[in-house]
């Protein structure tokens, strides 16, 4: 089962909503769509489903047009990322109503709405309404919903958005278990790069009504293809700072500079853009590669196994640190950072990947 | 009993003064009533309970009012129901202005309608039938289904309306069979402000019934014109026609809580 979108473009009024785009998402893994609030990701969605209208462009299943089709006659899955059931009905007619509508056999639906109940484990819920569950049975009626019925394509637009910590973590297990050995497609949208990282897959970043880059989710992350990727690929925030190339040294304002190797030396003198994410500014050396930076720190978060540090370099620019472990910084002193140049990713003007750093030469 | 809940319970006897004295004057006879001041029936009767439950121009007075105000309620549920919907859902030109000017029908006082009604009514020849005041009434009962009901429709996501579409509901079936049940607390709430609105308008109901489709209020006024006062009468008269809006309201009681929570009541 594939999912086709060609040239596949939305204007409203004067604004562009989503840019064309051409995507193609294949059954048997995670086609995950990542990025911002407002990147979007529901909007291409809403398109691929058929719940909006492209301007322009095709989307094909299977090799067949269905840009004009109604979401009924697609025979899709959709689910949002709140928490939406019939409230009227009961969690077994809440699951069995795809199955009603689309003339399945009585005698069949029972066992159907089981099996999709065992699965989400939602078995001793069969019997109440919607409102009496929690948020993560909820939730788990709509994937139940959405898996009762043989379809083409799931779409998951931020489902577990709205689930506390606990059972978002859960529920993330599971989904690709769930969901896995169905010939679906399976569109994931999430605003989370970790939530991406440990779904795999395949990725398509997106940033203001763009795909800027797709892949296989660890091949982007380590490559990104320019800035914009490699921004919204990373959390907490990448590191961007202007740097100048100068011979065989990279130049950050006047008190910092490293020695680059590899593909980085090659590049002609001149300015650049440095991209260093958060985890690779460590506040102790770990090799004798890395460049120190001293800094004041002025926001510290702690989240138990990884301490983050927002720090400033002679006043301007914030830097973030993010490291293992729980690290004693005092808000307001200098500390002294340990960069990673063998990590950094160099851009050209155009935002655009010019070289990647390698540790040595 | 704590001092504080005087002041509701002396509000509360207040309101409930005028009622009261319309339930006194309907166990009492006519000279009675105007012989002189009496909290109580010094003579009970139940005469004038009878007069109204035996004579067929007063029980009919009933059955037509109930009729119409019943039929009414039903079509304008049913015209607003896909309206109120079109003004939830969708954005079309103009659809802000045509929604204020929904509204201000409301505003206009009934009486500016009557003479152009009645000559229509006349002229295709529904004068004194129900069915005349049922659609009159909708004049203004159906702006105010569509303005409650918009309110309630509002308040369900969008994103239930688009599940139903990617689960394979039509339109149709989705509408009666999901969206429908969704907001019933809100048509309760609605049925009930129609039912009230047609119940105690008098003048349309008048001005375009004559004898078949007359209704009680308008019987009532007849007969202290033309029998001279009888006052224990038209008192019971009085007390029944509380009755049906009390049933109502009985009914209806806890969506209306709901409704004032969640809607535009």
């Amino acid at each position: 089962m594939t999912l086709d979108l060609k040239d596949v473009c939305l204007r409203v009024g004067a604004d562009m909503h989503i840019y064309p785009t051409t995507l193609r998402l294949e059954a048997g893994e995670f086609n995950i769509l990542l990025g911002a609030t407002g990147a979007g990701k529901s909007t291409l969605i809403r398109l691929a489903a058929g719940l909006e209208r492209p301007t322009d462009g095709q989307i094909l299943v299977d090799g067949e047009d269905v840009t004009g089709r109604s979401p009924q006659k697609r025979n899709i899955s959709l689910v949002h990322q709140f928490f939406v059931n019939y409230p009227h009905l009961s969690v077994f007619e809440n699951i069995a109503s795809p199955l009603r509508v689309s003339g399945v056999p009585k005698s069949e639906i029972a066992g159907r709405v089981e099996e999709a109940a065992d699965i989400l484990q939602l078995r001793p819920m069969l019997g109440r309404r919607p409102q009496e569950l929690s948020g993560g049975q909820q939730q788990r009626t709509a994937l139940a919903r959405a898996i009762v019925k043989e379809s083409k394509a799931i779409f998951l637009d931020e489902p577990l958005a709205n689930l506390d910590y606990k059972l978002r973590e859960e529920l993330r297990e599971q989904l690709p278990e769930l969901l896995a050995g169905r010939g679906t497609v399976i569109v994931y949208a999430t605003s989370e790069p970790t939530e991406a990282l440990l779904l795999g897959g395949r990725t398509a970043l997106m940033h203001e009504g763009r795909v800027s880059q797709a892949g296989p989710t660890a091949e982007i992350y380590r490559n990104p293809e320019n800035l914009t990727s490699a921004s919204v690929f990373s959390d907490p925030p990448i590191n961007v700072a202007p740097v100048e190339k100068r011979g065989a040294r990279m130049h950050l304002g006047d008190a910092l500079d490293w020695p680059v190797y590899g593909d980085a030396a090659q590049l002609p003198d001149g300015r650049y853009m440095v991209g260093i994410r958060p985890h690779h500014i460590s506040p102790v050396s770990t090799d004798d590669s890395t460049v120190p930076i001293t800094g004041t720190v002025r926001i510290t978060e702690l989240s138990g196994s990884e301490s983050v540090a927002h720090f400033t370099v002679s006043g301007e620019r914030i830097w973030v640190s993010q490291s293992a472990g729980v690290q004693r910084y005092r808000v307001g002193a200098p500390h002294q950072f340990h960069m990673v140049p063998g990590q950094c990713f160099y851009f050209a003007g155009d935002g655009q990947l010019a070289a990647k750093g390698i540790a040595h030469g | 009993m704590r001092p504080r809940s005087l002041v509701p319970i002396l509000y509360i006897l207040f309101l409930m003064l005028p009622i009261y004295w319309l339930v006194a004057m309907s166990f009492k006879t006519t000279n009675e009533i105007l012989g002189g001041f009496s909290l109580f029936p010094q003579e009970w009767t139940l005469d004038n309970y009878r007069t109204i439950f035996t004579d067929p121009t007063w029980y009919w007075g009933y059955f037509n009012s109930i009729f119409y105000v019943s039929l009414n309620t039903v079509i304008s549920l049913l015209a607003a129901l896909p309206a109120a919907y079109a003004f939830s859902r969708y954005s079309f030109m103009g659809d802000k202005h045509l929604f204020f000017w929904l509204l201000t029908n409301r505003m206009a006082p009934v009486a500016v309608f009557a003479l152009p009604f009645f000559q229509l009514y006349s002229a295709v020849g529904l004068f004194d039938t129900h069915l005349a005041v049922a659609l009159a009434h909708c004049l203004f009962n159906i702006p105010l289904a569509v303005w409650i009901l918009e309110g309630f429709m509002s308040g369900i996501p969008r994103e239930l309306d688009e599940s139903a579409f990617v689960d394979g509901y039509s339109f149709p079936r989705f509408f009666t069979t999901i969206f429908v049940p969704t907001i019933k607390a809100g048509i309760g709430v609605t049925a009930f402000f129609l039912f009230m609105f047609s119940w105690v308008e008098l003048l349309l109901a008048k001005t375009l019934t004559a004898v078949h489709a007359k209704p009680i209020a308008a019987v009532m006024t007849r007969t202290a014109s033309s029998a001279g006062y009888e006052l224990g009468l038209l008192a019971a008269a009085g007390v029944l026609t509380i009755i049906p809006g009390a049933i109502v309201i009985y009914f209806v009681r806890n969506y209306i809580a709901k409704g004032f929570a969640l809607g535009r009541v």
